[in-house]
Order: C-alpha cells, then structure tokens, then sequence
C-alpha cells in the first residue's frame, strides 16, 4: 500500500452519560489511499458514522470525548488549531451526510451555499463563485443549472438535493470525501444515479470513504471494505477477498441476509439472530459473541486483528481457527436454518418478515 | 408584481372587515352595558326628564341602534366632526391624531431596544448553553418580564425625580413629551427612562424565545453541513442559526408591537405622564366616554390589522418556504 492519505489510529470515542461513560468507536486503525475507495459497512449504531465525524471534528457535543490519533497527510487533525482544522474542512476533507432533506440551510439558494463555501476556502470574487456553484451543479447533473442555482431547498426533490449537497462537496476538489450514507434516504434509481456520481469523482483522482449498511452499494463501488461491528472492526480487507472469502461470522451474516436477485428464491431470508449490541454494555471479549452461532471459551478474550491467510491485506478480528473458515460458515449457516426452521414450525406464523424486504443488488455477493 | 397587488388588495379587505366587526363590538358592548346613559352624562347631573327627552333627540339618542351606528360612523369617517360626549366641543380625531406620535416615539424607541437586548442576550446565552453566564443571562431576563410597568416605572420615578434628583439623576427632565420636530435632544431625554422600562418587560421575552430557538438550529444538520463546509463558528452562528431563528421572533414582534401602538402601552404612558393613545383611552374608558373610545379602538385595530400585513411580508421574505403558500 503507498503511503495512506488518512491514517486513523487507534481512534476512541466516548460519550459521557448519566450512566456513565458509554464508548462508542473502541480503537478503530484504518487507513485510505490516495484515489481509493474505502466501504465502511455495519448495522446502525456500529460506530461507523460517529467515527467519521470524529475524524473531521465535527462531534460538537460537550459530552464526547475523542482520542487516538487522525493522521492526514502527515498532520495529526485531532491535535489540529480551529482554524486550520477549517481550512481542512470542505477543502481537503468533504463530507456529504445522510439525509439529504435537512442538510441544506433552508432560507438560502441552493447556488448561494455552493458559493459560500468557494469563497470560504479561496480569494474569489462572488460572481466567479456563482459561477463555479452552476458549473458544479451541471456537472452533477442539474439540468438548466443556472436557474436551479437561483432555487430554495425545499424547491428541490431528495435526489437533486443530494446532488447539490455533493456538488457542494466537490466545490474545492478535495483529497478525501466522506461520505455518509449518501443513498439511504433515496430512491432505488435515483441511489444508482448518486452512486455513479461517486465513481467519477473518483475517477478523477479523490479518495472516497463511502459509509453504508447496503452490501450491494460496497460490492458496485468499493475497493476496499472494512466491517464494524460494536464500535471495532470485524474484518477489513480488499473487496473480492471480502466477498468471496469472508472470514469473520458477522461478516457471513451480513452477506447471508441479503436477497438475491437470481437462483431460487428462499423461503425466509436468513437474519442475524439477537439485537446489535449497545454501545452500553460491550462486553470485554468479542463484541459479537453474543450473537454468534460459534462462540467458544476463547471468545471472552478481546480478539486481535491479524491475517489469516496469504493475504495479508485480509484481516479479520475472530478466535476460530483461520484455516477452515469456509467449512465453518456452511456449518454456522446450516445449523442457522435449522433453528430458524424449528421456530417457524413451533410458532406457526412463522413468516413474520417480508422476505424482500432489502433493495441492495448482489450480483457479485458470493455464496 | 400581481402576486403583491393581489396579497395588499386581500389584506385591505381584511382588514376592512376587522375594523367593522370591531366598531360594531364596541359599539354593542356600550350600550348594553348596563347604567351608561349618554344622555344623562350630556345632560350634566340632576337634568329633568324634558331635558334629557331633549339632548336624547337633537344627539339622535332615541333613533333606533342600527342608525345610531351608522351616525356615528358618518360622523367618524366621513364628516370627522365626532365629538365626545364628555367634553362638549372637542373633537376625537384632533385628539387621536395628537397622542399618535407621543405613542409612536415611545414604542418604537422601545421595540429598537428591547430587539437589541433580546437578541444579544438570547444569542449569548444560546451560545454560552451549559456555562454560568447562560442561567444568569435567562435570570435577568425573567426578572425584567416579572416586574410591572406600574411599579416598575413608579420606582424609576421615585428615584429619578425625588431619591436622587438632585446628585446623579439632576439631567432628568420632569415627566412629561416633548415632540421630536420641537427639540429631538429634550425629545429623548424625556422618553429616555419610558422607552427602558418598557423595554425591560418584553427584552426578556425575546431573549428567551430567541435562546430556545437558536439553540435548536445549532443541533440542526444544516448546521453540521455548514461546519463540514469549513465555516467559521461566527459565521455559522449569525447567517444559519441566527438567521432561521428569526422567524418565529418576528412574527411575535409583529404581534407585540402592532398591540403596543394600538394602546397596550397604557401603564407606561400613565406612570411617565405621556399623553399617548393608551392614556387617551383610558381616560375615554374612565367617563365612559363612547365617542373617544370608538375612535381609539378602531385606530388600534388598524394598527394590528397593519402590524400583521407587515409580519406576513417580512415572514415571507425570511422564510422563502412561505412564499408560495
């Protein structure tokens, strides 16, 4: 790997509550090279957003507290003055948020926000800044952009307002874009369309961290994927050594539970069994424990990440032994649909979920 | 353009009716009441009964309600020659017309202030949320809304004019209004002590309503994606949170200020002597003096009825989501 762009080490967050101290992101390492794509995937309240608003300081919250390192491009963003963690911000780093709806100042046109963060970061007059929103907003494929410049938020639909968002985003050509969840709260053919805008800023040489809990989304875009789970990470690695060769059991589960396309359709969709764990009560082991169908005594014990295999790059944080993991996801996933099948049986109603209820494609998702 | 013609042209008409409905109110309410005879109050004190038949004819008192209103009116709108039933001879719109400016000075000098001060204390205290100067600021504030005008501007009196006239407060003209095209310094220093009291009671309102609302922009995400933007903290501050928190404070001062100039600023003009609109009312009010009373309340209807309209177009140029609406 050349030398990563974003180097997060060791990054630990966590919020002081009335219970006490509740840690949230649990020395998270990883890293992003220049031009790469980076998929950080994991249920809700995993740590993945709140790990990248860290890196970018935006936890303005009086109650976090966040420590480790953020190296970016060689300086250390944590230990970084206000002011010239500012000029990182939308500059070097973009960061483009979930909801789409809300992210936008409502009395302000779309075209004036674009420029005000032009004129944030660089010494330009206000009519090449308008200039520069429209030639952004066309570029992400507003149509009749010079007159959409002029338009409120709310004049505008959820799609073309994440457009606008990522052409703000793209305004001072950054390094690295973040973003969150960028097509969730869209629709499915308007997630395609955002998703393509991602590959061509891509291509034009930023690094992406694209955060999403759609395995479909990792598996179109991404060339690298890291798994979180309770705030660590489960696995990370290249993206066709995780999807054809996924070691860690949360991993498994989440490739399961998503529909496919083609082959016979299942009956019932497989699920993780149990709830995520809270943010409360991680236990001192392996996070996922509790839910994994192959926990043993070994699993109280915090496990490490390591390759398992040649590949040194694939790494995965888990205590079974690292040879015969795919003999031991056919065995997990067996006895999976058993229980599964046992409790449709005993309650009679069994089919309680929708069984499509997923919208991600997975031509490449392995079985 | 036809947009704005037809909302001016739909607020006149509203307002119309208001005004009607508010004349015909008060109209009704006064004669109902039960012990007020005009008659007997034209007439003077122990009037025989041939007198009062006769005042009760020539003021057109014994014509049925209907056309009584409609005199009245005529005399208000068209001829403006009503007089007041209490003091013969003087006329109601001289004296509205007179007291208005008196109002006018005391009220928006006061709104200048208390605009000032909310803002700046709501905004401090939005953004000094969990220091101590954020409980403090709100405990002024709260104390500045509990004291009444009344008392408020009793002991602003006492100590100006009486405890300390004659060290610290010698510059403190006597009570009373002096007009601004007469002399603008004495203008102010007369209603320098009225315009802070009245400002003290609604500086408070403001502050908090403001605090509330800025404090929840600031949790906002638009205010996230401006800090993701690279803005600075001040700027964040005063063009997206400040800026959305306007809204509903607005619509409030609309509120506030078109009741104020319409004579709910009546305590304050009492206690500092000011002969404006709310002390013509109460006055009108006191001798039950219909005429005086029926001008009066249908200049502060106007005077809301124009605040609103007012409101409803600064509202819309805040807040372009209820431009089209």
């Amino acid at each position: 790997m050349p030398e990563p762009l974003l180097d997060v080490r060791d990054l630990r967050v966590s919020f002081r509550t009335r219970t006490g101290p509740v840690t949230v992101v649990d020395g998270l390492s990883f890293a992003v090279a220049p031009g790469e794509v980076l998929g950080v995937v994991g249920e809700s309240g995993s740590g993945k957003s709140v790990s990248m608003l860290a890196v970018l300081r935006l936890l303005t919250n009086p109650n976090v507290t966040v420590s480790g390192q953020v190296r970016f491009r060689g300086r250390d963003l944590l230990t970084l003055p206000d002011r010239e963690m500012r000029a990182v911000r939308g500059r070097e780093i973009a960061m483009v948020f979930q909801d789409p709806m809300t992210a936008l100042t409502p009395v302000y046109t779309v075209g004036w926000q674009i420029a005000e963060q032009i004129r944030a970061h660089e010494q330009v007059s206000r009519k090449e800044a308008r200039a520069r929103a429209v030639r952004l907003l066309s570029d992400v494929g507003i149509p009749d952009a010079a007159s959409r410049a002029d338009a409120y938020p709310h004049e505008f639909s959820g799609g073309m307002r994440q457009r606008a968002v990522i052409a703000m985003a793209l305004s001072c050509d950054p390094a690295l874009l973040i973003a969150d969840e960028p097509t969730t709260a869209l629709d499915v053919t308007v997630q395609a369309q955002i998703l393509d805008l991602m590959r061509e800023l891509n291509a034009r040489g930023s690094a992406v961290v694209l955060i999403t809990h759609d395995m479909g989304v990792v598996s179109e875009i991404t060339d690298r994927v890291l798994v979180m789970y309770g705030g660590r990470v489960a696995e990370e690695g290249p993206r066709r050594a995780v999807f054809h060769g996924p070691r860690h059991p949360y991993t498994w589960g989440l490739l399961d539970s998503v529909p496919r396309v083609g082959g016979a359709r299942l009956r019932r969709l497989p699920t993780i069994a149990g709830m995520p764990v809270s943010p409360g009560d991680l236990p001192a082991g392996c996070a996922f424990a509790p839910r994994c169908r192959l926990r043993h005594e070994r699993c109280e014990e915090l496990p490490v990440l390591v390759a398992g295999s040649a590949d040194f790059e694939h790494r995965d944080a888990c205590w079974l032994p690292p040879d015969d993991r795919a003999a031991l996801r056919v065995t997990a996933r067996t006895e999976a649909s058993r229980t599964d099948t046992a409790r449709t049986e005993t309650s009679g109603t069994g089919t309680a979920r929708t069984d499509a209820s997923g919208t991600g494609t997975a031509q490449e998702v392995a079985s | 353009m036809r947009l704005v013609l037809q909302f001016a042209v739909k607020r006149f008409g509203s307002a119309l009716l208001v005004m009607f409905a508010i004349s015909v109110l008060v109209f009704l309410i006064f004669f109902a009441t039960p012990g007020v005879d005009p008659a007997a109050r034209i007439a003077g004190r122990n009037a025989d009964p041939a007198t009062l038949a006769q005042v009760r004819h020539s003021f057109g008192l014994d014509r049925p309600l209907p056309v009584r209103y409609l005199l009245m009116m005529r005399h208000l709108l068209i001829d403006r020659d009503l007089e007041s039933f209490v003091n013969r001879g003087s006329r109601v719109i001289p004296q509205i017309v007179q007291a208005t400016p008196v109002t006018l000075s005391l009220v928006i000098g006061a709104a200048v202030i208390w605009m000032t001060a909310g803002l700046l204390m709501g905004t401090a205290a939005a953004t000094l949320r969990g220091k101590a100067a954020d409980p403090l600021i709100m405990l002024v504030g709260v104390v500045g809304v509990s004291l009444p005008a009344y008392w408020l501007g009793e002991v602003v009196n006492l100590i100006t004019q009486k405890q300390l006239h004659d060290s610290v407060f010698s510059w403190v003209p006597p009570p009373g209004y002096v007009g601004l095209a007469k002399d603008p310094g004495q203008w102010a220093l007369h209603l320098l002590f009225p315009w802070l009291t009245l400002a003290l009671l609604y500086a408070g309102i403001y502050a908090r309503l403001l605090r509330g609302e800025v404090i929840s922009a600031l949790s906002e995400d638009y205010v996230r994606t401006a800090r993701a933007k690279g803005l600075s903290e001040r700027r964040i501050l005063v063009r997206h949170a400040l800026r959305c928190s306007l809204i509903p404070v607005v619509s409030l001062f609309g509120l506030d200020f078109g009741a104020l100039v319409g004579g709910a600023a009546l305590l304050t003009e009492v206690v500092f002597g000011l002969p404006g609109i709310g002390k013509l009312t109460y006055d009108a009010l006191q001798n039950l003096d219909l005429p005086v009373i029926m001008g009066t309340v249908l200049y502060a209807a106007f005077f809301v009825v124009l605040a609103n309209a007012l409101v409803d177009i600064l509202y819309a140029r805040l807040d372009p989501r209820a431009r089209h609406a």
